[in-house]
């Protein structure tokens, strides 16, 4: 039994910028315990791991090597785990941000993370994009993507709640898992490759059709052990 | 896309609301209106601590964190918060975004330190204003009973200067009167700031709402009234279950006649036959 409990238990790290609670919170609700910390070796011993944040980028990224966590987090997507970034977390996840000059990130996915600003079309849409809006995929190799990723369980076009001025872009578009539309932009609004999963969004906060996504990861992580036990 | 947004003034244990945020009335129980409003699609909930400032008390963290475990959509929480641990105690509760007034009008830095420390968005200013004679928009401060003589128009300009994420923009004139919505005061702000802002405050039929995004100009609007005597109905609320507070309105059952009741899924239908981009949950996951 216990460890069955260990088996799902999910690492949220804290690194001071970012709600974590409501994090914690969708995880619990789907069945998932979840510790939030700052520890690298926490980080090792969970299931999985989720890369939250909220803020700037730069900021982020300096409070990640201040906390040593920027070594234990490449290992981590190079182990098969399951990582999760989430908001800020995805972008995090990036080769590099435009955000207040170049700056650096955890180059576990490579590509970049542009400001709306410099491009939006129709002046009626505010930065940040705050609040809700769909997610959808643009063809068949995509559909089968999203069906076989955390967004498995979530209808086309749901909504999802958004909060963020930057997004990101992958340089390899097989990477993204589902798209959405702000202000004349098309982004990538959620992102997967191999054990490295992304949401732009907020699936905590968005609702029931958000929750299908802590519920798609308690199942991966179920069947994650199963295959283990019966190695 | 627009958000609607129910707002749940909290007094001690009870949702309560009044007129011009005077003369509280017990309507029930916040958790279980905010269970009732997240089922029905509400794009995000506003808790209102209505006495906190008063009395400097918080009676918010405990139902917070008891709806933070059951609800998915944002929750912002406010009313006599005073520095940065009050913030801190009341995400960790679970809320998403809090909400400053009183403590931003005495200190203004708290807003700049407030979005230093927990981003931007986290970070949503009251504003309360009541339109004076010469036409000036005045700021109120502690739940809409202490002027200011500051100009709530140049006060949005500057929060928005400081970090502020968002501005949530209550007529205490308007406010529980179900009269319709300030939308001038709305449409000066809006046109002064690029930060979203939530219109609060006078919403008596769905019609109200569609004047103040579409002539407001209104990122979003908080309604409560509108909302709360509908829900009354449908969650059947049994006043015996009260003991504090003023219960009579609920112990009269009569219904409350300035406002005309309607649902959230009613008001998001006629908003969107109006044009308007709402979010609708998928059928096949509202269960």
């Amino acid at each position: 039994m216990k460890s069955v409990k260990k088996a799902k238990s999910i690492a949220i790290v804290d690194y001071g910028l970012g709600n974590l609670f409501s994090i914690k919170n969708a995880c619990e609700f789907s069945g998932l315990a979840a510790t939030i910390t700052s520890s690298a070796y926490d980080l090792e011993k969970a299931s999985a791991v989720i890369l939250p944040g909220v803020g700037a980028f730069g900021e982020a990224m300096r409070h990640l090597k201040k906390l040593d966590l920027v070594i234990p987090l490449r290992d981590l997507a190079a182990s098969g785990k399951p990582l999760v970034g989430i908001c800020l977390g995805m972008q995090l996840l990036m080769s590099e941000s435009r955000e207040f000059g170049a700056n650096k990130g955890l180059e576990i996915i490579q590509g970049e993370v542009l400001p709306f600003n410099e491009k939006l079309s129709l002046s009626d849409f505010k930065v940040p994009h705050i609040g809700w809006n769909c997610i959808y995929h643009e063809n068949d190799d995509a559909r089968s993507k999203w069906c076989n990723s955390l967004l498995c369980n979530v209808p086309e076009n749901a909504m999802m709640y958004f909060v963020h001025s930057y997004y990101c872009e992958p340089y390899q578009p097989e990477v993204v898992l589902s798209k959405t539309r702000y202000g004349g932009i098309t982004f990538c609004s959620s992102f997967s490759s191999g054990n490295v999963h992304a949401f732009q969004f907020h699936p905590e906060r968005s609702g029931r059709e958000g929750l299908l996504i802590y519920k798609a990861l308690a199942q991966l992580l179920l069947n994650n052990h199963k295959e283990e036990v019966d190695v | 896309m627009i958000r609607i947004i129910p707002r749940l003034d909290i007094k001690g244990s009870n949702l309560v609301k009044g007129v011009n945020l005077e003369g509280l009335r017990v309507m029930g129980k916040p958790e279980d209106f905010a269970r009732f409003y997240y089922d029905q699609g509400a794009d995000e909930l506003i808790y209102v601590d209505a006495v906190a400032s008063l009395y400097g008390r918080n009676s918010l963290l405990h139902i917070v964190e008891k709806t933070a475990k059951e609800i998915f959509i944002p929750l912002t929480a406010g009313g006599g918060l005073r520095n940065l641990k009050d913030i801190q105690n009341i995400l960790r509760a679970g809320a998403d975004k809090i909400f400053l007034n009183t403590e931003a009008i005495q200190r203004p830095e708290i807003i700049r330190e407030a979005a230093n420390a927990f981003g931007s968005s986290t970070v949503v200013i009251s504003i309360e204003a009541t339109k004076k004679t010469d036409g000036m928009y005045e700021c109120y401060t502690d739940n809409g009973r202490i002027p200011t003589g500051i100009d709530a128009i140049e006060w949005a300009k500057r929060v928005a200067g400081l970090g502020a994420g968002e501005i949530l923009l209550t007529s205490i004139d308007r406010e529980g009167t179900g009269k319709g919505f300030d939308v001038e005061l709305v449409r000066k702000v809006t046109d002064v700031v690029s930060i979203p802002v939530i219109a609060s405050g006078g919403a008596g039929k769905s019609e109200h709402v569609m004047d103040v995004l579409k002539n407001g100009k209104a990122d979003a609007v908080a309604l409560a009234s509108i909302l709360h005597y509908r829900a009354i109905q449908e969650l059947k609320v049994d006043p015996r279950a009260f003991t504090e507070g003023n219960i009579n309105f609920l112990q009269s059952g009569e219904g409350f006649k300035k406002v005309e009741k309607v649902t959230l899924v009613e008001l998001k239908n006629y908003l969107a036959e109006q044009g308007f981009t709402v979010r609708n949950c998928s059928p096949e996951v509202v269960g």
